[in-house]
């Protein structure tokens, strides 16, 4: 029951280019999505909500892995996009755009605007791009602020729930099932994306950007597109967001909320696919392990000592710092990899020397 | 006379006050083996870079297949059919060995990021079966089908430079630019790449621009030979044409030892 192949048996290319390697992965990947699909009949309201929150969060995760763990370059504005694409959502279903076409479209406008704030990546690298997409970053936070029609202003923006054929798609337990094929489909497409021409194109600009031009790719171009997908990921993944809380506000999208998109990044592992849920996941359960282990503490002497209660926003924040430094010394290449580290140990178990 | 796939004429090359290239003129020949040879700060690097589009030339004018390429960006030289390896690997080292060559197929695919996310709807999914052919060719070719599936950073030496030859081809190039395609190199290695050179040439009906040090493999395999000394061309010709050049054999052997043989 190996779900990693022991060799290579595959005598066709179709074969050969698949995303999951042996008919056991395929089929415990379906077995993981039925099992989800009954999430909602096992858990309770509040771990459904976490898990929505993973989902819409790993979207725009993945999104930024596109632009810098798969293109290699840097975003620390991705949270405006997110921001965006949740406004936008909101404002379209305002003038009538039924929501489950309102999401995709949120992701298309937002996209756009990426590819306005991408242009400079296309002549910038590193530190500099560092600094333009911040400006990207406060340009789109005081465009929320001051752009009533767009944002609702500082009182923010209402819009509906998610209906579809009449049915109405109000609640974590019938919403979750909205996100879950919307992170089906997002993933789906970034795993074909990196096992297609550009695809390999975004990857070749980042590990050697000279000798991709050489080979015919348009460095620009390329790096302008991963501005914009990265957008439609944050897009769709703001719009799910908007129509899960029903509720849209400035306040929310500041660039701390980009830090921890970088964040879910590198714990998730850079350049990896399912990486980037991995790492949604990490930083939307950690702070619900660091409460419960501060509930634990409370009332003890440690508690006393440190008042540990009036402070865990400020302990969630450390937990977050601790876990990327504690990540990028000793796992550099995140979750992902630990993941694939686990797999080859139970291919072997119990031999494993 | 055989027509000319490439034609240089009065290129020079500046860096502030630096003379890479002074003037350089030549022609490569329809199917030839072309060699630069020159000694260390010749400007052998920097000609090849005016053809590939890494430098652009402070003057004169470069023409392929009667085209002028003088001012036209690297990545529109590839469709063209320029192909080039470096001298300094230059592989994409957290990709396979595989998708390192199928990256030299960039110009001839021609789906998009759409159809490559639909991947089964629109075709992407049958055109990279249709190229994948093409590249386990060029895999069973240079021999690396043992590797296919390597990270390309995680391979030796000689391996990677014949990766780095199997992207090359894969742009289906009608000219490959070789900058030292054997430099570290033992003596096996070398034989087998100059055997995959003239393959290449023959075979593969490719026109070979190719810089290389190990005389040699260079006077075995030219059709014809450049030769340049502190960015200028003081010779070309057939290898025994050069050899017995008096200005070569200075550049290379110096004053002293051609003083000597008189």
């Amino acid at each position: 029951m190996s779900t990693t192949p022991c060799g290579d048996f595959r005598t066709s290319y179709a074969a050969d280019m698949t995303i999951f390697p042996t008919r056991n992965s395929r089929l415990a990947m379906l077995a993981g999505l039925v099992v989800l699909c009954c999430a909602p009949l096992i858990l309770g309201r509040y771990e459904l909500s976490l898990l929505i929150q993973i989902g819409f969060l790993g979207i725009a995760a993945l999104g930024l892995n596109i632009l810098v763990g798969f293109t290699g370059q840097i975003s620390i504005g991705h949270a405006a996009f997110f921001g965006f694409g949740a406004f936008a959502s909101a404002g379209l279903v305002e003038h009538g755009v039924p929501v489950p076409l309102a999401i995709p479209l949120a992701g298309v406008v937002t996209a756009l605007v990426g590819l306005v704030f991408g242009l400079p990546a296309a002549r910038l690298k590193g530190l500099y791009l560092a600094i333009a997409t911040l400006a990207a970053q406060f340009i789109l936070e005081d465009f929320f602020a001051r752009a009533r029609w767009f944002s609702g202003g500082v009182a923010g923006r209402i819009t509906e729930p998610f209906t579809l054929f009449g049915l109405r798609f109000d609640h974590d337990e019938t919403y979750f099932y909205v996100v879950v094929f919307w992170v089906v489909v997002m993933f789906v497409a970034a795993a074909n994306l990196m096992r297609s021409r550009d695809g390999r194109a975004l990857i070749a600009v980042r590990d050697h950007y000279l000798s991709a031009e050489l080979m015919g790719i348009n460095l620009a171009y390329y790096r302008t597109l991963s501005f914009g997908i990265a957008s439609f990921y944050a897009g769709v993944g703001g719009a799910l967001y908007a129509h899960y809380l029903l509720f849209v506000s400035v306040e929310a999208f500041n660039i701390l909320f980009s830090i921890q998109f970088l964040a879910m990044v590198i714990i998730g592992g850079l350049g990896s696919v399912m990486g980037s849920l991995m790492g949604a996941a990490f930083m939307v359960l950690m702070p619900e392990v660091v409460q419960s282990a501060a509930q634990a503490l409370e009332g003890g002497a440690i508690d006393r000592a440190l008042s540990l209660g009036a402070s865990l926003n400020f302990l969630r924040e450390m937990a977050i710092g601790a876990a990327i430094i504690l990540f990028l010394i000793f796992e550099p290449d995140g979750l992902a990899r630990r993941w694939r580290l686990i797999r080859a140990y139970w291919k072997l178990y119990p031999y494993s020397h | 006379m055989q027509d000319s796939i490439l034609a240089v004429e009065g290129v020079s090359l500046r860096f502030g006050g630096v003379r890479a290239l002074t003037e350089v003129s030549f022609e490569v020949r329809r199917g030839e083996v072309f060699s630069v040879i020159g000694p260390n700060g010749a400007g052998k690097t920097s000609m090849v870079n005016c053809v590939s589009g890494r430098y652009r030339p402070t003057e004169g004018r470069i023409a392929f297949e009667g085209q002028d390429i003088t001012r036209l960006p690297p990545s529109r030289r590839a469709p063209l059919g320029i192909g080039r390896t470096f001298q300094n690997l230059a592989l994409f080292g957290h990709m396979t060995v595989l998708d390192n060559i199928m990256v030299g197929r960039h110009h001839l695919l021609k789906a998009g990021f759409l159809r490559g996310m639909a991947h089964w709807i629109g075709g992407a999914r049958a055109e990279e079966i249709v190229h994948r052919r093409e590249v386990e060719d060029i895999i069973d070719f240079l021999e690396i089908q043992h590797v296919r599936k390597a990270p390309a950073g995680t391979l030796p030496y000689g391996l990677r430079k014949r990766v780095e030859l199997a992207r090359a081809i894969a742009l289906k190039p009608k000219l490959i630019l070789l900058d030292e395609p054997m430099a570290g190199m033992n003596l096996e290695e070398k034989e087998d790449m100059a055997r995959f050179i003239l393959d290449l040439n023959q075979e593969w009906d490719m026109t070979v621009l190719m810089i290389e040090h190990d005389m040699g493999v260079v006077m075995d395999i030219s059709s014809r030979v450049m030769v340049l000394d502190f960015g200028r061309r003081i010779a070309e010709g057939t290898p025994d044409e050069v050899l017995a050049h008096p200005q070569v054999r200075r550049a290379y052997l110096g004053e002293a030892v051609e003083e000597a043989a008189a």
